[in-house]
């Protein structure tokens, strides 16, 4: 310990190859990259590049087959041992058949809190996300984007200070996204947790980051990192700014920038 | 003519009546009194032919005006089953002796019968307890008319009594032998069938869970286990009579093996039916196998094992029933009714059929409720 806190996530010359029936793969190379405590990194790039199997690696629901991953200064697979983060599904993916308080619950049951304890954390948690007064409702009685919403509670629920986000509003329409991005920014605020975000939209990630990760494919890999020079308080808005234009270019420039040998 | 609503059911049955008063007698003796007037021949429907033809008429008449939905099909519900229950209780004393105009009267009673339901069909009651009760309704007058067209057919044509016997002989052979059939079903259904069927799903499903624990036993096991549930039952029977004696055991045995196979393959089926993303949610609580197998796979799984129970429900009765032909001590259904039939007692044979349809219908009744009420959730229970 040299007293600086360490990183949250800390990849070096990561990489990984799938082996499929048309021979490997690489859907990760030689990836640095490290994220500190209390950032909003977004991961962005087209399809194949590699940034939900970046997620998935720093969730160890996917093994790397070359280089090294820290989560919280363990490995990845002692971080989640350890439920170090909470993971956001392109889905809702809620248990139709449990309540969405009970779904909340879920995680809270497995890891054996006591009914109070997940009693307080459902109604914080629900309140957080703006759910109050649907706990005893079913997931298939509620909208898409209020589905979204549970899940997202349910990955806070367990209070881990990092949250994993795999395009979660990717299925939403516009105008809910809008809001949920603005209830995610408020969120991330009062909450101080680590986000890692990955979407395929520019503005969603100009919006929201502090960092945004531009990736490209074959090899999936890091193409650029862009610093947002955005305030930290960002009013929906915000996007009609020269400064967010400015940073909107600079993603699209270095998406373009991946893709070059394809012209 | 906006006050007419004509409907072809009860068209037909007014040409019919009038066929049939056309044809004139309705039976033999009645055809034999019209041809020699001075001898004094009683024959059936002395008063009541005219009252008969008159009800299914008017009840047709009446039915084609425009009247509120309820009261026509009121109207046709009486008016049908008034003549049927005439045309059957006429015929008492003289069987086998009716003509045409007999089945002519009764296909228009029928047809009758069916507008009725047509028309109950139709209705569309805001009351939840009125649709209940529609529900109900509808299959009992459908099934009540099958009951009443094989009554007046065996009875009018005189169908022999080996053959077909009519219900009513039927009905009044349960009525008389009540003690009989509660110990047959004492003897199979308690004893045999319920026995056998819950271990026999209980070792499916209980085997299902090993095969997706131990990766040897799911390679090796299901292939052979595929091949084992094609077994002949017929074949296995006396090898189980053979192995646990003449009692309830052996019948035991042979529902086990009929319903092991189906839990199994649709257990191990519904274990693979949660989706990736859920399991891959669960990986991220570093939720161990059992919790996921309690919290996710097992209730993802539900519906495939409630269509094990199902389908197990009545291969159990089939099952228990078969195996009785091969041996049993003077009690139980198969035994009952491979022994009365050789007696030429079939009327006996069908109270013993009846009973196990209905001992069948319930079983898989109270199962399918119980899957309602724990499936709920599932898109086929809550309609989309």
């Amino acid at each position: 310990m040299t007293g600086i806190s360490p990183a949250v996530v800390a990849a070096s010359k990561l990489g990984l190859t799938f082996q499929t029936n048309d021979g490997p793969v690489q859907a990760l190379s030689n990836v640095d990259l490290t994220i500190g405590k209390g950032e909003f990194v977004s991961f962005i790039g087209p399809s194949g590049c590699g940034k939900t199997t970046l997620l998935r690696v720093i969730a160890d629901l996917e093994k790397p087959t070359s280089g090294t991953i820290s989560v919280n200064g363990m490995t990845a697979e002692q971080a989640r041992e350890k439920r170090a983060y909470g993971y956001v599904f392109q889905a809702a993916a809620l248990f139709p058949w449990r309540t969405i308080e009970r779904n909340v619950a879920l995680p809270l049951e497995i890891m054996g809190l006591s009914r109070a304890e997940q009693a307080e954390r459902i109604k914080r948690t629900l309140d957080l996300v703006n759910l109050s007064g649907f706990e005893k409702k079913y997931p298939w009685q509620l909208s898409g984007g209020m589905q979204q919403r549970a899940s997202i509670a349910r990955a806070l629920a367990f209070d881990a200070d990092l949250l994993l986000m795999d395009e979660p509003f990717g299925a939403l329409d516009e105008i809910v996204r809008d809001h949920l991005n603005e209830q995610l920014l408020q969120l991330w605020a009062r909450t101080n947790k680590t986000i890692c975000f990955v979407t395929h939209s520019i503005p969603e990630a100009v919006y929201l980051s502090t960092r945004i990760v531009v990736m490209s494919p074959r090899p999936g890999r890091v193409s650029d990192i862009i610093e947002s020079t955005l305030p930290k308080e960002r009013p929906l808005d915000i996007r009609e700014t020269p400064e967010f234009l400015a940073i909107a270019a600079r993603v699209r420039d270095g998406l373009r920038a991946g893709h070059s040998y394809d012209d | 003519m906006n006050w007419l609503k004509p409907s072809w059911q009860a068209l037909l049955a007014i040409v019919l009546c009038v066929i049939a008063i056309a044809l004139g007698a309705m039976s033999k003796p009645e055809a034999a009194a019209l041809a020699d007037p001075t001898a004094s021949i009683s024959y059936p429907y002395l008063g009541t032919k005219g009252l008969m033809l008159g009800l299914a008429i008017v009840a047709a008449l009446i039915s084609m005006i425009r009247i509120p939905s309820l009261v026509e099909a009121i109207v046709l519900f009486v008016g049908a089953h008034l003549v049927a229950w005439l045309l059957i209780s006429g015929i008492a004393g003289f069987e086998g002796t009716a003509l045409a105009p007999y089945f002519l009267l009764l296909t228009a009673a029928w047809l009758l019968g069916w507008r009725c339901v047509a028309v109950l069909s139709g209705l569309r009651p805001m009351a939840s307890t009125a649709r209940n009760a529609l529900r109900l309704i509808i299959p009992a007058i459908f099934g009540a008319w099958i009951l009443i067209i094989w009554e007046a057919v065996t009875r009018g044509a005189g169908i022999p009594f080996i053959l077909l016997p009519p219900p009513s002989a039927i009905g009044a052979r349960i009525a008389g032998s009540l003690p009989v059939l509660g110990a047959d079903v004492r003897q199979t259904i308690f004893k045999a069938v319920i026995f056998g069927y819950v271990v026999g799903s209980g070792a499916g499903f209980i085997t299902a869970i090993l095969a997706d624990r131990v990766p040897f036993l799911r390679r090796g096991l299901l292939p052979i286990g595929n091949m084992v549930s094609a077994l002949p039952i017929i074949g296995v029977a006396p090898i189980m009579v053979m192995w646990f004696g003449f009692d309830w055991q052996s019948k035991a045995a042979v529902v086990i093996i009929m319903t092991f196979f189906p839990m199994l393959v649709n257990t191990v089926a519904g274990l693979a039916a949660s989706g990736h993303m859920e399991r891959d949610l669960m990986r991220t609580y570093a939720s161990g196998y059992w919790p996921t197998l309690i919290k996710l796979r097992l209730p993802a799984a539900a519906p495939f094992i409630f269509n094990a129970l199902k389908i197990n429900s009545t291969l159990a009765l089939i099952g228990a029933i078969v195996a009785e032909f091969f041996g049993t001590p003077v009690v139980g259904m198969g035994f009952r009714i491979s022994t009365e039939v050789g007696r030429m007692n079939i009327d006996m044979v069908w109270a013993e059929i009846a009973v196990a349809a209905l001992a069948g219908s319930v079983f898989y009744g109270v199962v399918a409720l119980v899957e309602r009420a724990v499936t709920f959730w599932h898109p086929s229970v809550r309609g989309g």
